[in-house]
């Protein structure tokens, strides 16, 4: 896989991926065009968005942290951040809520070139990020719009009790629904909910099927850098539409021929010829500087085969699907299930099933210098991942979209390290087996 | 004799050392890294054969009734003086190099009295040096650049007050000058300085003088063994800048944990105090690595600190621990970030705190995030050894023994007076393992 370094790589595209940049690129358009078209704006998070429900009032939907992420990709999240600096906002503070404030700040263009309107209602459903709360608190004052909150129970006990779903439903009937519906005058409509939740649990189900996967030697996704691609239209803008269930049809088709081939990854030069180290991930991964990163990886010959970040939009692997026969009670389930409101110990659970389940070589994370809500407590994940796994468990720290935070060499090296420990306790154990 | 080579390319140090078959360490070669790597490697693994012809001249010498009893005071004199005539004939090229430095056109009516003090401070230095070589003398450092500076500015300082040149010109000659001489690879014939330095040693005994065709011919039945490099491995953090392929470089983490092992083999874990990289490594009764963790985004509390301290103190890096240890009392350093540290200095020393106080103080902060460090890695297991550049500093090491034990109990704590070679020693052992098992 090595190519001279001054050759800059060609970026092998499937047909699912420039399916996924022109939806994204329409979306995008139609955000611009909005107002003029007399279409409505909501702004919602990633983690607990209720796309289908707001598809439901015609609202087009707008991502603040898929605009901060799209911006640090192009290049644009640094000047953003400097701008937020200027008008206030300390160092230490979340990036993608630095980024947004300053694009906001410089402007209001989005990521690809775009005007972003503003938006006409904030939905905030709230899942376990306590920044997303005060992040809307700004940009309600700087907007001076309409907010609704769902208040969603932290799963602190690892389930979901029938109370917690209890009270996110009556939220729901009683000020989400009749929110949305004073703000977009359109009246809410369960038969058109129920259509919107059928098209995102087959899409759902593919993903699971893309995602599981990666159970397969070699792996044919990387399931962490590619899977960020594969998450980002049932995590964003698109669950529950047409567009969507194609889009993860077509991914599902393309991955079962490369099992077929018995491919591995595909990466921005070429597919993975070897496959050496399997990992486990948590943790974003770096945006910045996002091709770089990987390519640390894949350089070395290193999959990653589950993540915890591609389950942060909704977690579909242990069963759980949105259910047109109960609409708004799963939608409930939906919320409180996202990765982001779990606890410690049901973090643990999940990725020391991913390294079982996937027989990973070693479980790494990456640890987020601004996200005071989820880097808390890694380490001591790490430690008990790595005491009830027996695999080597590594930690890096970089940041979401800052690019100050991200010292290539330094990351390089820790990588290195980290790789070929992992190689040699590897080796060892092979003579072991051999013996 | 096959040989198998480990380098260990630190942010200040670049390190070697060589092996036989059997693993025994025939030689250690160090030398400031500079910023060319490969040139870095070249002087430490030269350095390091060099070593390596020492310790056969041991093999060969060490049942000469003669020398009984004497063989490593003669040996010790020996090296003194072979360091010596490589310390001279670098001063030569020094020498010519600021001679030409100096007929730069800009100087103008200034070059010829530019090389007449020049002639008179390598008149000087070459008086000099011979002291700083001989038995009993301590030098500040072993680095090339560091003696000849530090002698080279001293002369200067001396000799510009009765001249219109200006000390800054001087030294200004003297800094274009010295990276071009120690960026050269030494070509000249080993054996001559080898038999120069000789001559230097057993013209100082009577005793000696009468063995001295005895102990040419050692010398020569030395030089003539064939060292021939089999097999190479780099580490440390310039390793990626060195022409080696992928199979010839090791990470520092598992270089120095297997370092570790094979200098003190019940070692459980390893910290490492670097130019700018603190490890802390868990390693099984293998030395394999189990565990690391490494300061992340900065390099705050890693060994440029204390550099950086010296050089606004005034003092050398060497002279820092013993100070520190002439401590009376507890001075809290807040900051491990290098250049708030530098400030929070200078206002204690405003506020009239003793400077071995606050050195003490500035040793206690840097050991302080190493065991942040530690605790992250999975906290301190017995035994316990210290590495890297730092190690070498008694009052870091004591620093470290105190909190060690006051977090972790009594445990055996091991610092190896050749721990700034473990990583290289790591490289080696990996290098030698590769061809021998």
């Amino acid at each position: 896989m090595n190519i001279a370094a001054n050759q800059k790589p060609e970026v092998h595209k499937e047909e699912s991926m420039l399916m996924q940049k022109e939806m994204i690129s329409a979306n995008f358009d139609a955000l611009a065009t909005a107002h003029e078209e007399g279409k409505k704006i909501s702004s919602t998070f990633v983690p607990g968005n209720l796309n289908e429900l707001l598809m439901c009032f015609d609202l087009v939907r707008n991502l603040p942290e898929i605009n901060a992420l799209q911006s640090a990709m192009r290049k644009k999240s640094g000047g953003y951040i400097m701008e937020a600096e200027r008008s206030g906002h300390s160092e230490d503070v979340c990036t993608y809520v630095k980024s947004d404030l300053g694009m906001m700040a410089k402007g209001q263009i989005g990521p690809t070139g775009k005007p972003l309107p503003t938006p006409d209602v904030l939905l905030l459903s709230y899942t376990g990020c306590f920044t997303f709360m005060k992040w809307f608190e700004l940009v309600r004052d700087q907007y001076d719009c309409e907010t609704a909150m769902l208040h969603v129970p932290y799963q602190a006990d690892g389930e979901i009790t029938d109370n917690m779903r209890d009270f996110v439903v009556m939220q729901l009937k009683e000020q989400i629904i009749p929110t949305l519906e004073r703000v977009s005058g359109i009246k809410f409509d369960i038969d058109r909910l129920r259509e919107y939740l059928r098209q995102s649990a087959q899409a759902e189900e593919d993903l699971v099927w893309v995602l599981e996967s990666a159970k397969n030697r070699p792996s044919p996704i990387d399931a962490y850098f590619g899977g960020v691609y594969y998450c980002g239209p049932i995590f964003s803008a698109f669950r529950g539409s047409q567009e969507a269930t194609a889009y993860y049809a077509a991914l599902r088709k393309e991955v079962a021929d490369r099992v077929e081939m018995g491919l591995g990854p595909i990466t921005p030069e070429g597919v993975m010829q070897e496959e050496r180290i399997r990992l486990v991930v948590e943790g974003p991964p770096n945006w910045t500087h996002f091709r770089d990163f990987w390519k640390m990886f894949y350089d070395e010959g290193v999959v990653v085969v589950a993540s915890s970040y591609t389950k942060v939009g909704g977690v579909y692997d242990f069963g759980f699907r949105h259910d047109p026969d109960n609409p708004i009670e799963s939608l409930a389930d939906y919320c409180l299930g996202c990765y982001t409101n779990h606890s410690l110990p049901s973090r643990v659970n999940m990725l020391c099933s991913y390294m079982d389940e996937y027989e990973a070589d070693g479980f790494l994370v990456n640890s987020i210098k601004s996200c005071n809500s989820f880097s808390a407590g890694q380490l001591l994940m790490l430690r008990e991942i790595e005491e009830r796994s027996g695999k080597p468990a590594g930690f890096i720290e970089t940041d979401l979209v800052d690019p100050r935070y991200f010292s290539s060499a330094n990351v390089k090296n820790r990588l290195e390290s980290y790789f070929q420990m992992i190689e040699q306790k590897k080796a060892r154990g092979d003579a072991k087996t051999a013996t | 004799m096959k040989t198998f080579i480990g380098i260990d390319l630190g942010s200040t140090t670049t390190k070697a050392i060589v092996l036989d078959s059997d693993a025994t360490v025939l030689g250690r070669g160090i030398t400031n890294s500079r910023s060319n790597y490969g040139i870095a490697t070249e002087v430490a693994k030269q350095d390091a054969f060099l070593d390596a012809r020492f310790f056969l001249f041991r093999e060969l010498l060490k049942d000469l009734p003669a020398l009984d009893g004497h063989l490593d005071e003669f040996l010790g004199t020996f090296e003194q003086d072979f360091r010596l005539e490589q310390f001279l004939d670098q001063l030569v090229e020094l020498e010519k190099v600021c001679v030409d430095s100096a007929q730069d056109a800009r100087l103008g009516n200034d070059g010829a009295e530019t090389r007449a003090l020049l002639a008179d401070i390598f008149r000087r230095l070459n008086d000099e040096v011979p002291k700083l070589y001989a038995q009993g003398s301590s030098r500040k450092s072993d680095f090339f650049r560091d003696i000849a500076g530090s002698q080279y500015s001293r002369a200067a300082e001396l000799l510009v007050q009765d001249s219109r040149i200006s000390f800054e010109a001087l030294l200004n000659v003297y800094d274009r000058s010295i990276i071009d001489v120690e960026n050269r690879i030494s070509t000249s014939a080993d054996e001559a300085k080898f038999m120069s330095a000789l001559g230097r040693t057993c013209g100082r005994s009577q005793h000696l003088s009468g063995l001295l065709e005895e102990l040419q011919q050692a010398v020569r039945k030395a030089l003539d063994i064939e060292l021939e490099e089999s097999y190479v491995i780099g580490t440390g953090y310039g390793r990626a800048t060195l022409p080696f392929s992928k199979e010839h470089i090791r990470s520092e983490i598992l270089c120095h944990g297997l370092g570790a092992h094979i200098m003190h083999p019940k070692t459980a874990t390893v910290l490492d105090i670097g130019g700018q990289d603190t490890k802390a490594i868990q390693v099984d009764e293998d030395g394999i690595v189990e565990s690391f963790q490494m300061n992340d985004r900065c390099a705050a509390g890693c060994g440029r600190y204390l550099g950086y301290i010296a050089d606004e103190m005034n003092l050398g890096l060497h002279e820092l621990g013993p100070m520190a240890m002439q401590a009376t009392r507890k001075v809290r350093i807040n900051s491990t970030c290098t250049v708030f540290a530098g400030a929070e200095l200078r206002d204690r020393l405003s506020m009239g705190e003793k400077r071995e106080d606050i050195v003490s103080g500035l040793h206690r902060a840097i050991i302080l995030r190493a065991m942040s460090i530690l605790s992250r890695s999975g906290g301190v297991r017995d035994q316990f050894t210290f590495t890297g550049g730092v190690a070498k500093n008694e009052a870091a090491v004591a620093v470290l023994r105190e909190l060690a034990t006051e977090n972790y109990g009594e445990l055996t704590m091991n610092v190896n007076p050749d721990s700034i070679y473990t990583g290289a020693l790591g490289a080696a052992t990996f290098a030698q393992r590769v061809v021998v098992h």
